[in-house]
């Protein structure tokens, strides 16, 4: 276990390692080879960002550029994965989720129970999200939310190279429609990843700190820096549980809820704009099934509701901070 | 500086080690300690444990604050005789607190330290310690790997002087999860293929659960490649075993199902900590694994029994130890009054579980030194 490698690295080892092992898993989007239809692996770049860099080289025809079409290529995944195949296609990012959602939340995540539950649709739509990369109001944004609200999709949310690997294994095995998101900011995130495949579970939250003070559920990169609070807490004595649910459908509302009847304080924190938010869905589940263990109001930490901005200073500003985390850490405890 | 002073250090328990959590100390400044002594509690990322007294004396000062996590080779306290001045300890800890510089977090050490060899087509995985012509080889159980001897291999090394390896079996830890036929001869002959890779021809070998079935059952075949046996709440010494673990053990797939009979293996249960439980859940969920482990207790179980004994191999080797936790809840300790004959020594430890190499290790220790010795 001692190797490590960075999340992203953790991305294309889990795809080169799915399509060697499975001939019905492809690869598909806009520039995931990168050579524009170019034979040669020199001028395979593998993505905007290098993820799927060297699986054509491996394995061929199985990774295939599309065009600049999200309409028609997230269709024609979701038509290939009623028909046998597990394609894996890459959205990019997900601000460009508008113009193909008939085809993931209409169509993908729907087959399966028009179909009097004859029909499988083993695809997975991997994306970017999140901001702190200089994008813009349309390159920044997490929606993971929206993907949450529909019945029949799996949504996913790694925070560390161990989780993706795993998860997106578990992802490309699984058969029913999973949005892949990876934030884009812990892309260079290095941690300890086991060289042989294996998988996790949908549904299991992971329990980064330990602690009976405070619960504090973070999502994708607002782990760390939730743990990064409770880290500094921790030395005055104010000990946290940080909880990762790393897939927010199916949702692990077991250990959040129980950790919530232990702390009796509840911070959750979302990189998302506010409303309709997973920060206002889990403030939700701590109100209706663990209100009377609550000793404190539910404080949320959000980006404010307002598109991500370009400027620097005020992008900054946009996105949680550990020092709005650790005030509403100690406003729970008043 | 006078030499009657001893610091007291973060211990490093296994490779990976660079850090622990100081959760109390069980004794207080002032107090007289013996050497061995459990003093202080420490955890870290692989499990919880005790520091143990390096000397004896008197606990002159506590230099550190509970719950708070220190470098491997940080100093903790200080013993030394009344003889001693207080302002010489005092000196003593500035001196070392000036001095001390935490291990860097150098990756490639534990990759070198990790070996791999290929053994009939299996990739295993194993750490070898140690310089002496002769050799001990540490062979873990059923679901294990060879961090299972964490508190083991380097004490060995330091107590023997003799080469001392642990190997990952097949289907375990890090080697390939392919195991053949899922027999105890494929073990077996796996280890001695392995042996004989390694350049070893004649080893002492420690067996811990069904590594002491394996270790027996290469003596019943090599006996000329074994110098000695120690057998840790072995296998092979009897027919009940607890079947409800096993089953357990291989189907569970949650912190939940896996977390009661993990406590299963030690007397202690709070040793179970969070991080033992992701380890072995992390191992669990390799492709391959679940399978490899129902093949093993297929071949290794007929019925609700263990499907050989090997107590007249025993009773053959020419030196041997039997050590057993007395509370061992997987395999029974009264096993070990199943032997009869041959030159063996019967240890039993009183608070200690399945895992008595983990719980008492110095105990364990002692006991495979004079079995090797």
């Amino acid at each position: 276990m001692a190797r490590k490698i960075t999340y992203q690295q953790a991305v294309n080892e889990a795809l080169d390692q799915e399509m060697a092992r499975d001939p019905s898993v492809i690869v598909m989007g806009e520039d995931v080879v990168g050579g524009q239809g170019s034979p040669g692996e020199m001028d395979a770049w593998g993505g905007v960002l290098g993820v799927t860099k060297g699986l054509y080289a491996k394995h061929g025809d199985r990774i295939m550029d599309t065009p600049i079409t999200e309409s028609g290529y997230i269709g024609a995944a979701v038509g290939a994965a009623t028909c046998g195949m597990r394609p894996v296609a890459e959205l990019m990012f997900i601000d460009f989720m508008g113009v193909c959602l008939d085809q993931i939340f209409n169509q993908a995540g729907k087959f399966k129970y028009m179909f009097g539950g004859k029909a499988e649709t083993p695809v997975v739509i991997r994306a970017m999200y999140g901001a702190g990369f200089r994008a813009a109001a349309q390159h920044s944004q997490c929606l993971y939310s929206v993907f949450t609200h529909f019945p029949g999709i799996k949504v996913v949310l790694p925070s560390t190279p161990y989780d993706v690997k795993g998860l997106l294994i578990q992802s490309i095995r699984d058969n029913d429609p999973v949005m892949f998101l990876e934030h884009k900011m812990l892309y260079t995130l290095e941690g300890e990843v086991p060289e042989e495949p294996y998988t996790i579970p949908f549904g299991e939250a992971n329990l980064v700190r330990e602690g009976g003070d405070v619960t504090i559920v973070g999502f994708g990169r607002m782990v760390h820096l939730a743990a990064e609070v409770a880290d500094k807490l921790a030395k005055e004595g104010i000990s946290c549980d940080v909880i990762d649910p790393r897939t927010t459908s199916p949702l692990d509302e077991e250990t959040i809820l129980e950790s919530i009847e232990n702390t009796g304080r509840l911070v959750v924190v979302d990189e998302s704009n506010p409303r309709c938010s997973m920060a206002s869905d889990i403030a939700e589940l701590a109100a209706t099934k663990a209100f009377s263990s609550l000793k404190a109001a539910i404080q949320t930490v959000t980006a404010p509701h307002v598109p991500t901005p370009f400027a620097a200073s005020l992008e900054d500003a946009y996105i949680p901070s550990v020092d709005q985390i650790e005030a509403a850490v100690r406003k729970v405890l008043k | 500086m006078s030499d009657s002073i001893r610091g007291i250090t973060m211990p490093k328990w296994g490779l990976s080690m660079k850090e622990g959590k100081l959760l109390e100390w069980s004794v207080n400044e002032g107090d007289e300690i013996s050497k061995g002594d459990e003093i202080a509690d420490v955890e870290t990322e692989k499990i919880a444990s005790a520091v143990e007294a390096p000397a004896s004396g008197k606990l002159r000062k506590i230099v550190t604050e509970n719950d708070t996590v220190y470098p491997v080779g940080a100093l903790l306290g200080v013993i030394a005789d009344d003889s001693v001045s207080d302002d010489e300890v005092n000196a003593y800890v500035e001196k070392f607190l000036a001095e001390f510089v935490p291990p860097e977090d150098d990756d490639e050490e534990e990759v070198s330290a990790s070996e791999f060899i290929d053994i009939n087509g299996l990739n295993i995985r194993y750490v070898s310690k140690g310089e002496g012509d002769d050799t001990i080889l540490l062979i873990h159980g059923f679901g294990g790997d060879l961090d299972n001897w964490l508190f083991n291999h380097d004490d060995l090394v330091a107590r023997t002087g003799k080469k001392v390896i642990a190997l990952d079996l097949p289907g375990h830890g890090q080697s390939s999860k392919s195991v053949g036929d899922g027999s105890q001869d494929f073990l077996a002959d796996t280890v001695i293929a392995f042996m004989k890779a390694v350049g070893v021809d004649k080893a002492h070998l420690v067996g811990h659960s069904m590594g002491g079935a394996v270790a027996l059952n290469i003596a019943s075949k090599q006996a000329d490649m074994v110098n000695s046996l120690s057998l840790i709440c072995s296998a092979g010494l009897g027919k009940e075993i607890n079947l409800e673990y096993l089953d357990g053990f291989i189907s569970s797939d949650s912190r939940k199902q896996i977390k009661p009979f993990l406590q299963q293996l030690f007397a202690d249960v709070d040793l179970v900590t969070r991080q033992l439980i992701n380890n072995m859940l992390q191992y669990k969920r390799l492709d391959g694994v679940t399978a490899a482990l129902q093949q093993i207790k297929d071949g290794f179980i007929e019925g609700a029994s263990q499907k050989k004994q090997f107590n007249d191999v025993l009773g053959s080797v020419s030196k041997a130890s039997v050590i057993w936790g007395a509370k061992d809840q997987i395999i029974p300790a009264s096993h070990k009054d199943n032997i009869s004959g041959g030159n063996v020594e019967v240890l039993s430890v009183a608070d200690a579980g399945h895992m008595v190499q983990m719980e008492a290790a110095k105990e364990v220790n002692e006991a495979i030194a004079n079995t090797v010795a």
